[in-house]
């Protein structure tokens, strides 16, 4: 760049070095204050004894050392798997929403509303929902179970289905929420290819899975990174519904973490910031995929 | 259009789908449905095993009693005292945000966009115990303030990742040619960008108002006592007082549920594009 001796030239040009810096200030305090520091003291704390008043003490990998041998951890991690499989149904159940929604009849807009109705509840009143719903002896679940099987079954009290009971619960906004994903996607479909491949003969599940998936890539690949993270995350639905119980059999790590460091058993800052080390490491594999993806679209720009 | 129009398929499918509409409806609401009517149902029914037939009568009862004799209406008032604000200052720092990621092109702009974006996705777990102790020693602990200040942080990174994309979109010649005639950054932003982002910053308000009243992780973790707690946490511990009273707790959930409702269906299109971008825009 030519020098130029002219001031307002010379402020110009200072202006657009210090213009970023200061538009992403204010945010990027903020967001380093809360967000990214806490991290690394985190990382930090999982390497002490700390009950939050006292004095730290250095106690090294005992915290890990001491969770690897926790029963409950295991529970949770298992739960966790469970939670993330079962979870990603929501994507195949909410295109299946979407494409049944995906028609232009009267008061088809109302519909598709009501339908999203569940993602805008808070959890906590979905938790209180169907904890209700299985409640034994007058909740509607259960009294379809008995009449379906003739037994009784109360779902939440039970170690076998206790988990399955919660996922479900969670799978009714997440479906929501993949079915609006691909209800945009599939308002956004390019009719030509489609009308191509219709003359091409292809109809229905052909045509839906070489014409019309690939289409709908980016919707997919939203709705896996909010499922997968929603799935991970999972707390406001297991502390509603069940605290982790019966017997820590509905734990998983949020509320595992959570319990550990902030509940009546005690405040154990340095095994809960432990426990949630171990859960940001497993969420960071994902995290890293989803932005790998991200800068190879950023690149193609 | 895929799938095909019901229009072109034969008179009983038509039919066949109009019928299937209500009925899928009523299934997929069911549980809602339920807390609905329950919520209307006098204690009297309940007490009576009369849980699933008609309603004796319609107990609107429920809800002045909730009201009366429940602190939900203070619960209410400090979830908007912590969602307001939280809107207004993680929208606004992610309009300077966004604008400086999605205009500048120095050096570390990459990698300070995809800190914001993974921030976003991590546990809140991770940062529960520094954050808590931070607000702790700032005197925020129990107060509305030590919330909003923590979800504009966070909340920040989500809109970021909006706000710079969206930005992005707007044609860059209009900022260029700007600058040509000597407008400064700050007027750019102010009198060029800003009245553009106008979409981008209701769709990221309905969002966010959303999030953050729902929040209950970090309601239970930053607040203890009843004077600065918001609903979603407020209505659980009310849940452990109303042992089986299920006509208060139906209608507790329906009140805490209200807000977050309403703003879904008076902005439902800013509400969807907000979700959805990125899935439309690839």
């Amino acid at each position: 760049m030519p020098h130029d001796p002219q001031p307002a030239r010379f402020w110009k040009r200072n202006q657009m070095k210090i213009a970023p810096y200061a538009f992403l200030a204010p945010g990027a305090v903020m967001f380093l204050i809360y967000v990214l520091i806490p991290i690394v003291q985190s990382i930090w704390i999982s390497f002490q004894d700390w009950d939050g008043l006292g004095p730290k003490t250095w106690v090294g990998l005992a915290n890990y050392v001491e969770l690897m041998d926790d029963d409950t951890f295991y529970v949770a991690l298992k739960n966790n798997l469970l939670w993330l499989g079962l979870y990603l149904l929501a994507i195949p159940m909410g295109l299946a929403a979407a494409l049944f929604l995906n028609q232009n009849v009267w008061g088809i807009r109302l519909y598709k509303s009501l339908f999203f109705f569940p993602f805008v509840i808070s959890q906590v009143v979905v938790g209180l929902m169907f904890t209700w719903f299985y409640a034994p002896d007058f909740g509607l679940f259960s009294q379809l179970i008995k009449w379906l099987t003739g037994s009784e079954v109360a779902i939440l009290a039970d170690e076998r289905y206790v988990t399955y009971g919660i996922i479900a619960a969670g799978l009714w906004p997440q479906t929501a929420y993949c079915m609006i994903l691909y209800l945009t996607g599939l308002n956004n479909l390019n009719f030509e290819q489609i009308e191509a491949a219709r003359m091409d003969n292809a109809r229905g599940w052909r045509l839906l899975r070489h014409v019309i998936l690939p289409q709908l890539a980016p919707a997919t690949f939203i709705a896996m990174v909010v499922t997968v993270i929603g799935a991970l995350r999972s707390f406001d639905l297991v502390s509603i519904m069940t605290a982790g119980g019966p017997y820590g059999s509905s734990q998983v790590l949020s509320y595992f973490m959570y319990e550990q460091a902030l509940s009546e058993y005690g405040y154990r800052m340095g095994y809960g910031a432990a426990i949630a080390v171990v859960l940001f490491l497993i969420m960071m594999v994902f995290i890293t995929l989803f932005i790998m993806r991200m800068i190879a679209q950023e690149r193609n720009r | 259009m895929f799938p095909t129009p019901i229009q072109k398929a034969s008179a009983p499918a038509r039919l066949a789908y109009q019928i299937a509409l209500p009925i899928a409806l009523v299934i997929w609401l069911f549980p809602l449905i339920g807390v609905a009517v329950t919520s209307l149902r006098p204690a009297s029914d309940l007490a009576a095993g009369n849980y699933f037939g008609m309603p004796s009568s319609i107990a609107y009862e429920n809800y002045a009693s909730v009201f009366r004799d429940s602190p939900i209406g203070w619960y209410i008032l400090n979830s908007f005292k912590v969602t307001i604000p939280t809107v207004i200052g993680a929208v606004g720092l992610s309009c300077l945000t966004g604008f400086a990621l999605a205009v500048y092109g120095f050096r570390a702009n990459l990698w300070v966009f995809f800190a914001f974006v993974a921030g976003n996705f991590i546990p809140f777990q991770i940062l529960m115990v520094p954050v808590r102790e931070l607000t702790l020693k700032a005197g925020l602990y129990d107060t509305t303030l030590g919330l909003v200040l923590f979800h504009v942080a966070f909340q920040t990174g989500f809109c970021t990742l909006f706000m710079r994309n969206f930005i992005k979109g707007l044609p860059f010649a209009l900022i260029e040619s700007a600058r040509v005639e000597g407008v400064s950054e700050w007027q750019i932003f102010r009198h060029i960008v800003l009245p553009l982002m106008r979409p981008a910053i209701a769709a990221l308000s309905v969002l966010v108002f959303t999030f953050v009243w729902n929040d209950y992780f970090w309601a239970t973790v930053l607040v203890q006592g009843q004077h600065a707690m918001p609903v979603t946490a407020g209505l659980y511990a009310l849940n452990g007082q109303w042992v089986a009273a299920w006509h208060l707790v139906s209608a507790g959930s329906i009140i805490a549920a209200l807000p977050p409702v309403l703003m879904f269906f008076l902005m439902q299109r800013h509400f969807i594009a907000g979700l959805t971008l990125g899935a439309t825009k690839g």
